[in-house]
Order: structure tokens, then sequence, then C-alpha cells
């Protein structure tokens, strides 16, 4: 057997780098992939600051893994402990009130990131073929991300924690037949207490590396199609592209240190502006408080939840607006897929932005009055959007012809 | 030759992938099983109580498997309103009759039926709603002096834990 017929079959051996880096890479070849992935990955070089926020988002979920640690040293999940713990974090441990308050803050800004980032996916078009596993693994992102924050917001076991984590884990119980026998299984008690902090803990930690590993996902498909940018049209050239290191890397991090003097802000001086007051009292299984209300971020789904006057119905509706989405590649049957050239779709978008604020609004509010109202006529148009605009506005409006990345350029230099 | 080889082999295939297939499906069993309420939570399953302190209009709170038990000493006037009612009204149509063991006496279990709220209506400060028996403050659901669900979005009635009448004044609740 000669050598060439095995031409292949060792195929890490010949690493382009020489001595210690050569070593190691003909090993491992991890130095050549870091290369090719993230210094001289091509993008287009028309991205604007709206394809900055992925990278943000990553520096938050770094973050909150980071300051995450350093709150598990000291944090005790049970039913007796984990309100006491929690205050001892806040009074006692050196810096403890720091690292808590940035976790806490931090899960708002990574959902502020990931919002303007998906609506960035939205108006330009990043879903569409090729890069639908691209957007679906951001979706499944989105919802583990909802998972891990709901779980990690029971863990202070506040009067919020105890009766956010009741109300949402008894939309189990809507299951017809299996409901209860479901919740009790999931909670491991008949009521959500000693038991279930010490799972949710568990699962908070878990799910939060199961994002890392979908980040991997996520950037291996983006990869394999190269980036989306504002045009929607491929690089024709060579010349349409720049490399990712420096230009990419520089322009995110400079957004990114725009990014975290806002939340450096909030972090200094209001903490607890984006958190509930009642949520420093310890979690009492026999009162609940006046007016339950979930964590900002999660306010539209509560809206789209409560918009529903039948509990089976409401449930049902939540999780398929965020499943719905994941449809989207395929409803949308527009050939042109930045909303720069598409005239009606583009207002279209634009309006699923306003309302998913409007539902934020309401899913704040009493559910009663104009506010039920409200809630349905945005769940209402949720849905629509997706399923009866997305189609039909492919086959009736008529898309401008889309520039070509140097001649949106240039047309913005003019 | 390979005709009748390949069916064999398929045949071996699909046994080995069954039996495996059980065998993860069995292994699974305990590890699902686990996550239950252990023994010393159902330990903990009953609860007695004493009800002679309880004055007429007068409600008591207990716990019972981590969740409240509204225990009402319910009035003439209450008693009435609850049975002189006709189901076509009621969405979730119960006989007063068949949620009370002793008419005077009211046993529910304090968990709005919706997504699990403790209701308003214990203490005789409370609003107590519409039809003058629980309000859930969180999506407004309003419960009768039966505790049944009148209106709001709660499906069900509030529902009547299993206890027993081991004395006149004693309940064993479980």
């Amino acid at each position: 057997m000669s050598s060439n017929e095995l031409q292949g079959y060792k195929k890490t051996l010949n690493s382009p780098y020489t001595g210690i880096k050569g070593w190691i890479d003909s090993r491992l070849p991890l130095i050549r992939m870091m290369e090719a992935e993230y210094l001289k990955f091509p993008v287009p070089k028309s991205l604007n600051y709206f394809w900055s926020f992925g990278g943000i988002a990553m520096f938050c979920l770094i973050g909150l893994i980071l300051t995450g640690i350093f709150l598990g040293f000291h944090y005790k999940p049970s039913a007796d402990d984990a309100f006491d713990s929690v205050e001892r974090i806040m009074r006692d441990v050196s810096f403890g009130w720091l690292i808590r308050y940035l976790h806490a803050n931090l899960v708002s800004f990574f959902f502020i990131a990931t919002f303007i980032h998906i609506f960035r996916a939205l108006y330009f078009g990043s879903y569409k073929a090729p890069r639908e596993l691209v957007y679906i693994f951001g979706l499944t992102m989105f919802m583990l991300m909802m998972a891990t924050a709901f779980l990690g917001y029971t863990l202070p076991w506040g009067q919020m924690s105890y009766w956010g984590a009741t109300v949402i884990t008894n939309l189990f119980s809507a299951i017809p037949v299996v409901g209860d026998a479901i919740l009790t299984l999931l909670l491991g008690d008949f009521t959500v207490g000693d038991s279930a902090v010490n799972r949710f803990y568990v699962l908070h930690w878990l799910l939060a590396f199961a994002i890392v590993g979908l980040v991997v996902f996520h950037v291996i498909t983006l990869h394999m199609t190269g980036s989306n940018n504002p045009t929607g049209t491929e690089p024709q050239s060579w010349d349409e592209t720049v490399s990712f290191h420096p230009y990419v890397t520089i322009k995110d991090l400079n957004a990114t240190i725009f990014f975290f003097i806002i939340l450096a802000f909030i972090l200094f001086y209001y903490p607890n502006i984006l958190g509930h007051s009642d949520n420093y009292i310890k979690a009492n299984p026999m009162v609940t408080p006046a007016h339950i209300v979930p964590e900002w971020y999660f306010l539209p789904f509560y809206a789209i939840l409560r918009a529903i006057p039948d509990k089976l119905g409401g449930v049902i509706a939540m999780f398929s607006s965020i499943l719905a989405l994941g449809l989207l590649p395929w409803l949308d049957t527009s050939k042109v897929r930045s909303c720069l050239f598409r005239p009606i779709w583009r207002y279209c978008v634009l309006l699923f932005a306003v309302n998913f604020l409007v539902l934020m609004y309401v899913g704040g509010k009493p559910a009663e009055g104009l506010y039920v109202l409200i809630s349905r006529i945005g769940t209402a148009y949720w849905f629509l959007f997706i399923f009866v605009l997305a189609p039909l506005v492919g086959f009736l409006e008529t898309p401008r012809q889309p520039l070509t990345i140097t001649n949106y350029l240039l047309s913005k230099k003019a | 030759m390979s005709d009748s080889k390949k069916p064999r082999r398929d045949f071996i295939k699909l046994s080995a992938m069954t039996l495996g297939g059980v065998g993860a499906a069995s292994l699974l069993i305990p590890f699902i099983s686990s996550m239950n309420p252990g023994k010393d939570t159902l330990a903990l399953a009953s609860t007695e109580i004493d009800l002679s302190p309880l004055e007429e209009g007068q409600s008591l709170t207990v716990i019972w498997r981590g969740k409240p038990v509204f225990i009402k000493h319910r009035t003439k006037s209450e008693i009435d309103s609850a049975k002189n009612i006709s189901l076509e009204e009621l969405p979730d149509a119960e006989e007063d009759s068949a949620r009370v063991q002793k008419d005077n006496w009211l046993v529910v279990l304090g968990v709005c039926t919706h997504l699990g709220c403790v209701p308003l209506g214990q203490k005789a400060s409370d609003t107590k709603g519409d039809y003058g028996g629980w309000f859930c403050p969180c999506h407004g659901s309003h419960y009768d002096t039966s505790g049944r669900i009148r209106k709001g979005p709660a499906p069900t009635n509030l529902p009547v834990p299993p206890y027993v009448f081991l004395t006149d004044n004693r309940i064993k609740i479980g």
C-alpha cells in the first residue's frame, strides 16, 4: 500500500504554522479554524450597527455566566435559605451587591440586544434562504433564554419569584387530563417549594450552558452562508467584503462599549428600576401579591396569554407566537430579502415592532377593559403578520430592484 | 445467496434495535419517577384541624400539602345563596350539596384554578368578589359561597380536598 492511497487519511497533520503553534495546530486544528472564522472571515462591507447586536448579546451571555458563577459560590437553593442567602450576598459578601446587580441587569440588556437582533433579522430578511437554520437556532436560543431567565428569577425566593413561578408552572396544568400529574412531576411536590427551587437552580445552570452550545451552532450555520447585509444581496466580488478582523471586531467592540455604558448607568444609578419591589419580601405561599407582573421582557408574551379568554387557548397562543415565527422563512414568498426594497412589507415589519412594544405595555397593565381589547388586536396582528401578510405581501407588492453592495454604499454617500 | 441472507440480517438488526429501544425506554422510568414527590413529602399529606374556635361567618386558612385550604363556617344566608341558584348559571355546574359534607362547613383548596394564586376573601376586610365568596386578584376570577367559579378566566370550581369529620368539631384533611 503506497502512502498516496492513504492521502487524506490523517488530514490535519499538515499545519500552515511552524513551531509550537504548528505542533498544537496539527494535533488540535483550533488555531487555523479561529483564523479562518474570526480573523480572515469575509463579511459584506455594507454592514451597519444593527449587525453589532449579535456580538453584544454574546458579551452579555459571557457576563451572565461569569457573574453567575460567583453568585453560585454564595447562593443556597432551598426554600428556607434562598432568600436569606441572596440578602447576605447583597449585604455581607464583598462586592456581592455589584455582582448580583450586574447579573440581574445584564439579563435585561441581553434581552434588549436580542430583541434588536431579531428585529434586524426580520427587517433585512436575514431569515430567508439560505439562512433558515441560522434563524431557527436563534429562535431556539431565544426560547431557552426565556426559560433560563424565568428559572433564574425564581431563585431569590421573593414574593414575585414565588408567585411568578406558581403562575408560570401552572400553565402546564392547562394540558388536558395529565396536566396536574405533569405539574407535580416537574415540581417534585404539590406546590412550588423546596424541591422546585433546588431543581430550578440546577436547570438554570444547565440551560445557560445549553445556550452556549447553541451559540456554536448559530455561528457555524452563519459562517456557512456568510452574513446578510442591509441590501439583502450577496457580495459580487471580494471588493465588496472586508475581513472580520480588524473591521468587524473594532466596530462591534465600539458598539459593545457604548451599550455597556448605558448598562453601567442603570447598574449604578437605578439598579432596581427593571425589577419589582415585592421581590424584596420573602416568599409567602399563603399571600398572593395584589398585582403579579412578570419581568418586562416577558410582557408581550404575557399579554398574548391573557388576550385569550380560555386557559388552554391562552397557553397555546403564547407558545405558538414564537414557534410560528420559525415558519417565516417558508411563509414569506418574496424573492427580495431586505425591507429597503420592499415598499409594503417594510411597513408590516415596522408595525410588527410597534405592536410588540404595545403588547409589552398592555402586558404590564391589569387585564381589564381597554387593555384586553388592545391585547387582542395586538395578538391578532402578530398571527396575521406571520400567516397572512408574509405569504400575501410577497405576491402583492412589486419590490424595487435591490442595489448591489457597492451601489448601495455609493447611494448612501451621495 | 445474498437474497436469502439479507432478510436475516435485517431481522437481526430490527430485533436488536427494538430491544435496545425498549431497554433505553425502561431505563428512563427510574429517572422520571425520581422527579415525583418523595416519601417524606407524601408523609405530610394529611392534616387534622380543630373547628371549635370558628364562629359562624368566620374563615380559617390551614396548610395541606403546602397549599392553603379554606375552611368557612357559613352563615344561613351564605348557605342559601349557594343553594338557591340554577345550575345553568354556573360555568362549572355542580350542586352545593355535592361540595359539602355538612351545610355550615365549606372546605375547599384556596388555590385559584386559573394559574394558582391564592384568592382573597378569608379576612373580614378582604374583597370577596361579586358573589360573596372569594376574588382572585391575579386575573380577576370570582368565586361564590360554595367556592364555585362564577366569573373570570378560571376554568373550574375550587376543588374540595378529601376530608372526614373525626368528631363534630374536628376534621382530617387528606
